[in-house]
């Protein structure tokens, strides 16, 4: 009991909200791994799709929330993550910031805490990757840096898990005492203007939370909420054309028109300063470092490609072969557990509904949870180990040439696996524009899921010889196309300057395998509980709509027919007779007839329009349909003979080419085209998408329809 | 006057001046590419387009479009 007590937390405790702020590559979620206890909340920060991950643990007398904020090189705006950390430190409510920084790359780290230094919130800095210091000779004195910064530098290690009590510690101690003005010293033209500023603050008894000090330098740096504060005090008239001379006595010192410019030089000769008094190098490293040794291999200038080939072959043999096992017993589960609740049912509609609709919409959903899970984990090696960034760097010259960015290929690629991990690969993208062109395109990679719908045709229309070479033209022209459209994409709709391509190549590192499995986690859940919940309520609504209005007269004489028919194949025949009226008088049926005006320019009837419009919801739907629409039983694959001669008996050769130029270009399925919609961050992108596809299929079927018909 | 994008490979350079717009100038500070900064030209990828330079620690990768507005001098 006593214990008990001992351990617990008080019920009102203290509580300190943590800003975990660091530049990329830190090891800043390493470090937050390493607390133990910790509890991992994983969200979104609002409007964006950047992962939030929040830490809740308790310590002492202490609850505490880490929000681990998104790498920043410096404080500005320029990707979504950047964004993210910027507003969040200006706008939200926190205690503290824990600056995280890598030891064993002091000097460019600092960079970005002599700006989080201005912000007068009290910062703690997190000398990570200590140990990696010292076996590179580094012997960093955190007690003379916290002296010479004026806040306090807490030595620690994620992997080693050194230092992160004292770091606590730290935070706790630091929560308690009076908040203290950091030391940032400038070079004399800065110190000189800040010294006016302040005399005239002083001279004028300006009443501010923060010190005279802090408020000039965020005057100096033309920070936007100090000038704001200061622009209604009466004061301003005079303190403006102070601010104007200094700002020209400054720029004149730097030889440069831009105050951030300035202030980024001033920052560097400061942090030149702190390195060369808190480090002791023992020894100039002049051996080639490990990451030399590998980078002269994994980016050499012939190597490089064919390695990285490689690389993604083996990744996609993994994703789809060994993704396919348990896809068969997932596939066989659902289908076993339609069954087992459909025997439970007595109702037919209600029966209809939660096995066609529900479990068969669901089950798609979780089919494709292997893939995922193999293709993140991939990816998240390919990311932690530093390989990506070199991918980007062998490939941007090519993928810059369509207006794409060298990390699109991820995304492109696995595009012929599957769209809704690709869409969700895109995330590598650290630009928005670069992003949002991406996404557009990864739908003319052809998924898995045409290929039967291809087969079927192929079959219907060509040689058994030339099949495999009609295959390969549909994948390469889809993808050729795809190039093509983003080229047309990016002189249009996302026309505008190149957005630079200036990216750290960072050290290789081996992965932490904690680390990779709460990210393939975090994001296997984001999929199911998303996608999930949709897909489950649109599978629904294709059902109702397949399925209703009920006719019963219909029902009725073919019952009477179905049990006069004479054997079994005849039987079958009439089953499908009925399934295919009640089609054409559905909902759906209606809606194909209504549309039929609008598919004839294609050469399509309206089973084919129907086909093609269930083919939203998926792809492997098309076929099925087509199946029930020329009567042969929904249970038909691409395989089956009797629904390929039915095709080549009822549909031209023409049309038959202007119905895969379709499948290739439109959109690939309901659950692809919801992950979409979240991953570009609107329902309107969705709709530009829909839009776009849907006229780039509709005139590319148009022309292929004309041509075919003027050959043959 | 050199521009980083001319410098050949395990050529060391310091940075004189930087050429570009204000957003890309911000982006290149923030990696460290400022006046004064110290260079080493590290790899050119296939066909030059992009190359990789060493700053301080820090690989960089940059464009041929953005090493060309890197005014440097030899050293």
């Amino acid at each position: 009991m006593n214990e008990m007590q001992g351990k617990a937390c008080p019920v009102i405790a203290n509580h300190i909200k943590i800003a975990l702020v660091g530049q990329p590559n830190v090891g800043k979620s390493m470090l937050i791994n390493s607390v133990s206890n910790a509890h991992l909340h994983v969200g979104n920060f609002s409007g964006v799709t950047v992962d939030k991950t929040e830490v809740l643990f308790d310590y002492k007398d202490y609850h505490f929330t880490v929000v681990d904020l998104p790498g920043t090189y410096a404080f500005t705006d320029y990707t979504i993550e950047e964004r993210v950390t910027h507003d969040y430190l200006c706008a939200e409510e926190y205690d503290i910031i824990i600056n995280v920084v890598d030891s064993t790359n002091l000097e460019k780290n600092l960079q970005l805490t002599a700006e989080l230094l201005t912000m007068s919130k009290r910062v703690i800095i997190a000398l990570n990757m200590s140990d990696e210091a010292h076996n590179e000779g580094m012997d960093i004195n955190a007690e003379y840096m916290s002296e010479l910064l004026g806040i306090s530098c807490v030595k620690v290690s994620a992997v080693t898990k050194m230092g992160i009590e004292e770091l606590i510690d730290t935070v706790v101690k630091k929560h308690e005492e009076p908040k203290t003005e950091a030391k940032l010293i400038f070079s004399e033209a800065v110190e000189e203007e800040i010294a006016r500023i302040v005399w005239y603050l002083d001279k004028h008894k300006y009443s501010a939370e923060n010190s005279y000090r802090n408020i000039a330098i965020n005057l100096l740096k033309n920070n936007k909420r100090t000038y704001e504060k200061l622009h209604d005090n009466p004061i301003w008239t005079e303190l403006q054309p102070i601010l104007i001379e200094a700002a020209k006595h400054i720029e004149l010192h730097h030889d440069s028109d831009d105050i951030k410019e300035a202030f980024a030089e001033e920052y560097a000769a400061f942090n030149r300063g702190i390195v060369a008094e808190v480090i002791k190098q023992a020894k100039e490293e002049v051996k080639k470092t490990l990451t030399e040794k590998i980078d002269n291999v994994l980016i050499h200038p012939i190597l490089g490609i064919p390695i990285f080939l490689f690389f993604m072959w083996g990744l996609f043999q993994l994703t789809f072969e060994i993704g396919a096992i348990p896809m068969d017993y997932i596939d066989m589960f659902f289908g076993w557990l339609g069954d087992t609740v459909g025997a439970t049912i007595a109702n037919d509609d209600i029966r209809s509904l939660i096995v066609d609709g529900i479990i068969a919409g669901v089950g798609a959903v979780i089919l494709f949870v292997p893939n995922i899970i193999i293709l993140f984990v991939g990816i998240a090696l390919l990311e932690s180990t530093g390989y990506m960034s070199r991918v980007a760097f062998l490939l941007d010259g090519f993928f810059h040439k369509f207006g794409l960015h060298g990390q699109s290929f991820i995304p492109l690629v696995t595009g012929f696996g599957c769209s809704i991990p690709a869409y969700m690969s895109a995330r590598i993208l650290k630009n928005d524009r670069d992003r949002l062109l991406t996404l557009f395109i990864i739908g003319f990679m052809s998924c898995g899921a045409r290929l039967p719908v291809y087969v079927l045709f192929i079959g219907a229309f060509f040689s058994p010889e030339m099949a495999g070479n009609m295959l390969f033209a549909i994948y390469i022209s889809g993808a050729m196309l795809g190039l093509v459209a983003a080229k047309i994409l990016k002189m249009t709709a996302f026309k505008g300057a190149d957005e630079p391509f200036v990216m750290e190549m960072p050290k290789y590192r081996l992965p932490s395998l904690k680390l990779i499995y709460h990210t393939v986690l975090t994001k296997t859940m984001m999929y199911l509980k998303k996608a999930g919940t949709f897909i489950a309520a649109a599978s629904m609504l294709v059902w109702f709509l397949s399925n209703y209005p009920h006719n019963t007269f219909l029902e009725e004489s073919y019952a009477l027919k179905i049990e006069n028919a004479v054997g079994e194949r005849a039987k079958v025949k009439e089953e499908n007779l009925l399934a295919e009226a009640l089609l054409e008088q559905s909902y759906l049926g209606t809606i194909g007839k209504f549309s039929e005006p609008i598919f004839t320019p294609l050469g399509f009837d309206w089973k084919m329009s129907v086909a093609l419009q269930t083919g939203l919801a998926a792809k492997e739907v098309v076929v099925s349909t087509l199946g029930v629409l020329y009567s042969l039983g929904s249970n038909v694959d691409e395989d089956n003979n009797s629904l390929i001669t039915a095709i080549s008996k009822h549909i031209s050769i023409a049309s038959a080419v202007a119905f895969i130029v379709v499948i290739m270009i439109y959109l690939p399925c309901l659950a692809a085209s919801i992950v979409f919609t979240r991953e570009a961050g609107g329902i309107k992108y969705f709709v530009y998408l829909f839009i776009f596809t849907s006229i780039t299929a509709y005139v590319m079927a148009f022309i292929a329809y004309n041509i075919t018909k003027m050959i043959v | 006057m050199n521009n980083l994008f001319d410098c050949n490979k395990k050529c060391k350079v310091r940075v004189v001046k930087l050429n570009a717009d204000r957003d890309l100038k911000q982006r290149l500070i923030s990696f460290g590419i400022m006046k004064e900064a110290l260079i080493e030209v590290l790899e050119h990828a296939p066909a030059k387009s992009t190359i990789e330079i060493k700053v301080g620690k820090m690989r960089i990768a940059l464009r041929a479009e953005e090493a060309q507005l890197i005014e440097v001098e030899k050293i």
